[in-house]
């Protein structure tokens, strides 16, 4: 299914979309309020993008030293072409510890290259132990929200899905019964797990220390108590200096939930004596992207959510109407990188309003690049294009004003289209929306009669 | 060829343009910072508390399983530092020195050699964390400035006790780690 | 002195061919601020819907046209910041005309833009008893900047309001999501139906719990799209360009 079929289908339970709605523009509302106590809050998103182009410019060399710092350090340095090879070096590792069952924090990356199923279909038991990524794995879905994974959901449906996993009182929708009986349940888990799987917020190239944040402390709980911290992280994620740590740890949380800072910024440099340490540096698609000129900078993506939270068309329509692992306008022009005939949807569920552009704390231009990518696949479909693209040219004529519209370009379009195309938009105007009254004379009528 | 060299030479294959490093330069700070450090821990969930609000908090509640890290509490301990973490599951107060807060965000500075096993602040029930008022800094530039290239295995800014707001966006303290935090200022 | 100034009328095509009212607002208006304003007949739709849909390629015509229609004029002003947004960052580069097109877009504003920026309209005599709400078009609104974006931390300021602010009795409407998107976007409007229908019914909302009587703006398109949702739903909103109301207050 395409987004706008999702979308409409979202918007069938109007309270729920209206919930969706208003609880992701309050969390936006926070960000704002706490955004603006900040007086040098524009010049800090300026000093992260730029920190970020910078990193850009120079990901061979930052790799490279991370990895020899984080190799001196005790660290073992792994690298992944793709999703395959990712997984396939997690599970190598979990069968050296001969470990059967794991447990993991949040990792959007690991979502990307789909590890949970990898693994189990190897035989290794995976938790998710942030509460919400726990919550939709025990529903067998993906996150809806990279911050909030679980934003779709309401208490009524975590009651009960807690009440037949969990055996917690039938019809106790307390979230903070719920929330303990999830405590009671993960620690658990926690102590009983050898391998801890972590992602990676930064990556820290001056030396090779990398950081996670977390409000639950689900992380640092796993790997503290496992002997084995595998942790995972997209090339993209390194950033040069210790002290650029500073303006990030500033922006994510204040940009991501409205808070100064997550209540847990752990930063791994080395093992705890006799323990390990292993990091995934993995590619998958992101050297493609890098090659990107137009696209490239959407790589400078922190993973804050803000853009998701500001978005009205998210807000509007769900995670999961965006068919893609990160969902939103972020999501919307990273996914076409990686399977455009998939994704080519994704940069038309915009009105390009450009809210993302001026909410990202690294200031890419999300707004452009999705304006960029509808070129990109326009151009990819050709002119016998059946999918989205005509779809799209059926939408130019239905706007009522469109199908006027004079000069070369549109009598050469409308020779293409049929009729039925070129005008049964029209009705979908008209479906919930009035036409404009059509004025007696147009503008450039009454002009000739009464100027020239 | 290998996923590393693989990687490395699409990257080296991309033609690339200058970009400088910024500069972070000091931004000021217009606030008191222990006024400021005490607003931003309330607002996180935790609490700013002197020693003897501490003892009454251990005494009112009966504690049993205490661990103490900080200088100048080995009173308070009823447990030495086991070897194994697993071993802390059961304990219901960790109390450890920090060795800076920040006024901006609350968030105080912590690594290995405060914390005994890395585990102890987040598997304890309740923590404390002593601070000494001078070690405030103003903001997140400071932080780092202060930390400068400490070499530690581990380090770590808490902030708050564990918290998550995952079901319906409703705050709950005590998610997986401490359901407290406490911050005695001396 | 704007008087000595050749100043072109671009407008959006939608709007000559179904809002002549606000076309006309629009050329009253600057001629009563003392312009000398021409409407260039041979000019025809910009491009934008082309582009926007992913067929930038393909408007190479209708911007050289442009280009050739309005290149000679000293300014350019438009009922539109969407339209005019369009020409300055979307409208294709043409081989061999890019000096013309870069003097271009230095000289073509949206309305309010001008007023406030080129003809510095600072005291402008008239009145418009009414709570009016404004709806901040996101192509001008973070497209061309013509007010502060919620989102950025940087001081308010708003083009629309400090024109509307000089009408006597007109009282502006403060709204809750001041700058959020109607959901008109264009052909999103049609291929999002769903979607596009129920940011229009959430921002028509707004401004009707509170208390406004007149909904304004700067882009009839966004207007378009809301007032056929509130006619639909027969609420009592009225609708105008706020060339219409500024036109209409002064006289």
């Amino acid at each position: 299914m395409s987004h706008p079929a999702k979308a409409s289908e979202f918007l069938q339970d109007a309270a729920k979309a209206k919930w969706h709605d208003e609880t992701l523009w309050f969390v936006r509302d926070k960000r704002d309020t706490i955004s603006k106590t900040i007086p040098e809050w524009e010049e800090l998103r300026e000093l992260a993008s730029q920190i970020k182009d910078n990193v850009l410019a120079n990901l061979y060399e930052y790799l490279v030293q991370f990895e020899e710092k984080a190799t001196a350090n005790g660290i073992q340095v792994h690298w992944a072409k793709d999703a395959e090879e990712h997984n396939q070096i997690v599970l190598s590792i979990l069968q050296k510890h001969q470990c059967k069952a794991i447990v993991k924090s949040k990792s959007i990356l690991t979502e990307e290259c789909h590890l949970n199923p990898f693994l189990e279909n190897s035989g290794v038991e995976v938790v998710d132990t942030d509460l919400g990524e726990r919550i939709v794995q025990f529903l067998n879905q993906p996150p809806s929200h990279i911050v909030l994974p679980a934003i779709h959901l309401k208490k009524r449906d975590i009651s009960e899905l807690f009440h037949e996993k969990l055996h917690t009182e039938k019809g106790n929708e307390d979230p903070a019964y719920l929330t303990h009986a999830a405590r009671l349940h993960l620690r658990e888990k926690f102590l009983g797990a050898k391998v801890a799987i972590t992602g990676v917020n930064f990556g820290v190239a001056e030396t090779g220390e990398f950081v996670v944040c977390t409000n639950e402390g689900n992380a640092d709980m796993g790997v503290h108590l496992a002997d084995v911290h595998i942790a995972c992280m997209g090339i993209e994620k390194i950033i040069p200096r210790r002290k650029d740590l500073g303006v990030f740890l500033r922006l994510l949380a204040r940009s991501a939930t409205g808070q100064p800072i997550t209540n847990y910024n752990s930063h791994f440099r080395s093992p705890a004596q006799g323990k390990e340490i292993h990091i995934v540096l993995v590619d998958n698609g992101r050297t493609d992207q890098l090659a990107r000129e137009k696209f490239k900078n959407s790589l400078k993506c922190i993973r804050c959510g803000a853009c998701m939270n500001t978005c009205p068309i998210y807000r509007r329509s769900g995670g999961y109407s965006y068919g893609s692992v990160v969902p939103g306008p972020i999501g919307s022009i990273l996914s076409p990188g990686l399977d455009l005939k998939k994704h080519s949807s994704l940069p038309f569920a915009s009105t390009l309003c450009g809210s993302c552009t001026d909410v990202c704390p690294v200031k890419i231009n999300i707004h452009e690049q999705l304006y960029e990518w509808r070129q990109e696949i326009t151009k990819a479909q050709g002119t016998n294009a059946k999918s989205i693209s005509m779809k799209i040219a059926n939408g130019i004529f239905a706007v009522p004003f469109a199908y006027k519209i004079t000069g070369a370009m549109m009598r050469g379009a409308l020779k293409i289209l049929p009729d039925s195309i070129t005008y049964s938009g029209l009705n979908t105007w008209g479906k919930q929306r009035d036409l404009p009254e059509t004025p007696k004379e147009t503008f450039k009528d009454w002009y000739k009669k009464n100027r020239s | 060829m290998s996923g590393r060299e693989n990687i490395l030479a699409k990257i080296k294959a991309i033609p690339r343009e200058s970009r400088l490093l910024p500069e972070i330069p000091a931004f000021e700070f217009p606030m008191d910072h222990k006024v400021a450090f005490m607003l931003s821990i309330q607002a996180n969930k935790g609490e700013v508390i002197t020693e003897s609000e501490l003892k009454d908090f251990i005494a009112i509640n009966r504690f049993e399983k205490i661990l103490n890290l900080a200088k100048g509490m080995e009173s308070l301990s009823t447990q030495p530092l086991p070897s194994d973490a697993h071993e802390l599951n059961e304990l219901e107060v960790a109390i450890i020195q920090g060795q800076f807060g920040v006024a901006e965000n609350g968030a105080i500075w912590l690594t290995d050699e405060n914390l005994g096993l890395r585990a102890l602040p987040f598997i304890t029930e309740h923590l404390v964390i002593v601070l000494e008022e001078k070690s405030l800094v103003s903001n997140m530039h400071e932080a780092y400035q202060r930390i400068g290239d400490q070499p530690s295995g581990f380090g770590l800014f808490i902030a708050g006790p564990s918290k998550t707001a995952d079901i319906e966006q409703s705050l709950v303290i005590g998610a997986h780690g401490a359901k407290s935090l406490r911050v005695v200022l001396r | 002195m704007i008087q000595n100034k050749n100043i072109a009328l671009f407008i959006p095509c939608y709007v000559d061919q179904f809002y002549p009212n606000v076309a006309i607002a629009t050329l009253e208006l600057l001629e009563k601020l003392g312009c000398q304003v021409s409407y260039p007949i041979g000019q025809t739709c910009c491009g934008q819907p082309m582009a926007n849909t992913g067929y930038e390629r393909d408007t190479v015509g209708t911007t050289k046209h442009f280009v050739e229609i309005f290149g000679d004029y000293d300014y350019i002003v438009a009922p539109s910041g969407s339209c005019v947004l369009h020409i300055k960052d979307h409208a294709p580069a043409i081989a061999g005309m890019e000096k013309e097109q870069e003097s271009l877009h230095n000289k073509i504003f949206e309305l309010t833009e001008f007023l406030t920026d080129v003809l510095k309209v600072e005291n402008l005599k008239g009145s418009f008893p009414h709570k009016v709400g404004y709806h901040a078009s996101c192509h001008g609104q973070r497209g061309l900047r013509l007010g502060s974006s919620s989102e950025r931390n940087e001081p308010f300021f708003s083009k629309a309001k400090q024109l509307l602010d000089q009408i006597e009795g007109l009282e502006w409407v403060e709204l809750t999501r001041t700058d959020e998107c109607c959901g008109f976007g264009g052909t999103f409007a049609v291929t999002e139906e769903a979607l596009s229908v129920q940011m229009g019914k959430d921002r028509l909302q707004d401004h009707l719990t509170h208390g406004v009587e007149i909904l304004t703006g700067g882009d009839m398109s966004c207007i378009m799209h809301l007032e056929g949702i509130a006619k639909r739903n027969q609420q009592t909103l009225k609708f105008m360009h706020i060339a219409e109301i500024l036109n209409q207050a002064i006289s």
